[in-house]
């Protein structure tokens, strides 16, 4: 059987069926993950996508943290399991604990939705591996809730680690440090605000996603020779 | 013992709020340039049920760390009163 790559649903998620569009087309199995499900199963990798995780009541990702699938992708993420969150998915994995920070609104109150120039500032990711440094990709992104902020001693350690994975190349939403993505510092988590299962098809603006995308599947095996 | 209280949360300071700036910023146009300094919150009400007064604030304090402020950018107060007798 290939590698499946769980997909969490929770109640507001909205991106969940763009994330298994885009698995399946780069040859991957894709299964979705109610959030009440307090296991995983039988998955390779696990994506916390965009939407509205419980209508974003109170913060965005404050509740989804609580549903019962955290707990499973927290164990996940500590036996070295990669996990992607994007976009809300990112909210939730800051609201977690398991990335570092925290998504304010963005600076000048406006709901962004439009591609955006992003540079791959750490290939030792999975989602990054393969990518060279500097590579630019283009991306849509679509929040209110974007600007990425975290005290200076964060900021400090994410730079010297090498913790940052996407810098926007014209800081679209008030960033600290232009960040769009970052990783923990084994490389399995990684956050980002860019939307890379949105970029995968030339007729939807671009492929560049599919990059993003591969390298994940290609971290679980999905493309390797057999 | 139940006790009602007040939570109110507020951005760090140091932290932007892109909400308060932006109100803030209308006020002249509307004819109050002689107010400033605003800043957007939230305020929530509850319950608790508790020993006593000391008990209740814990209780609560504890309930803001873990759902209500998020301490990489917000900061919580409570308030607390004895609930009168149904």
């Amino acid at each position: 059987m290939s590698p499946t790559i769980g997909v969490v649903v929770f109640p507001g998620s909205n991106c969940e069926h763009d994330v298994v569009e885009a698995v399946e087309l780069l040859g991957g199995q894709a299964r979705l993950l109610w959030h009440a499900e307090g296991q995983l199963g039988d998955v390779d990798a696990v994506v916390l996508p965009g939407g509205f995780a419980h209508g974003d009541y109170l913060r965005p990702g404050a509740i989804a943290r609580f549903s019962p699938v955290m707990a499973a992708v927290t164990a996940f993420a500590a036996a070295g399991g990669p996990v992607v969150g994007i976009c809300n998915g990112f909210q939730v994995l800051t609201e977690a604990g398991l990335l570092p920070g925290a998504l304010q609104k963005n600076s000048g109150l406006r709901f962004l939705c439009r591609p955006v120039e992003l540079r791959v500032e750490s290939p030792d990711s999975v989602l990054t591996t393969g990518l060279e440094r500097g590579t630019t990709l283009r991306l849509p992104i679509n929040h209110f809730e974007g600007n990425y902020l975290a005290d200076a001693a964060t900021l400090a350690r994410l730079r010297q680690d090498d913790l940052v994975v996407l810098r926007y190349v014209d800081n679209p939403n008030g960033s600290a440090d232009d960040i769009a993505g970052i990783r923990s510092p084994e490389g399995n988590v990684v956050g980002l605000m860019p939307h890379p299962e949105r970029a995968v098809d030339p007729l939807v603006g671009g492929t560049d996603g599919a990059r993003l995308m591969g390298a994940l599947l290609s971290a679980v095996g999905v493309g390797a020779s057999v | 013992m139940r006790f009602d209280a007040a939570v109110e949360i507020r951005t760090k300071e140091g932290i932007a709020d892109p909400e308060g700036a932006t109100i803030e910023a209308a006020l002249p146009a509307l004819g109050f340039a002689d107010i400033g300094g605003l800043s957007v919150g939230k305020s929530i009400r509850l319950w608790v049920e508790a020993a006593d007064e000391g008990a209740a604030r814990a209780r609560v304090e504890e309930l803001c760390a873990a759902l209500l402020a998020n301490p990489v950018m917000e900061e919580a107060s409570v308030s607390l009163a004895q609930a009168a007798p149904a």
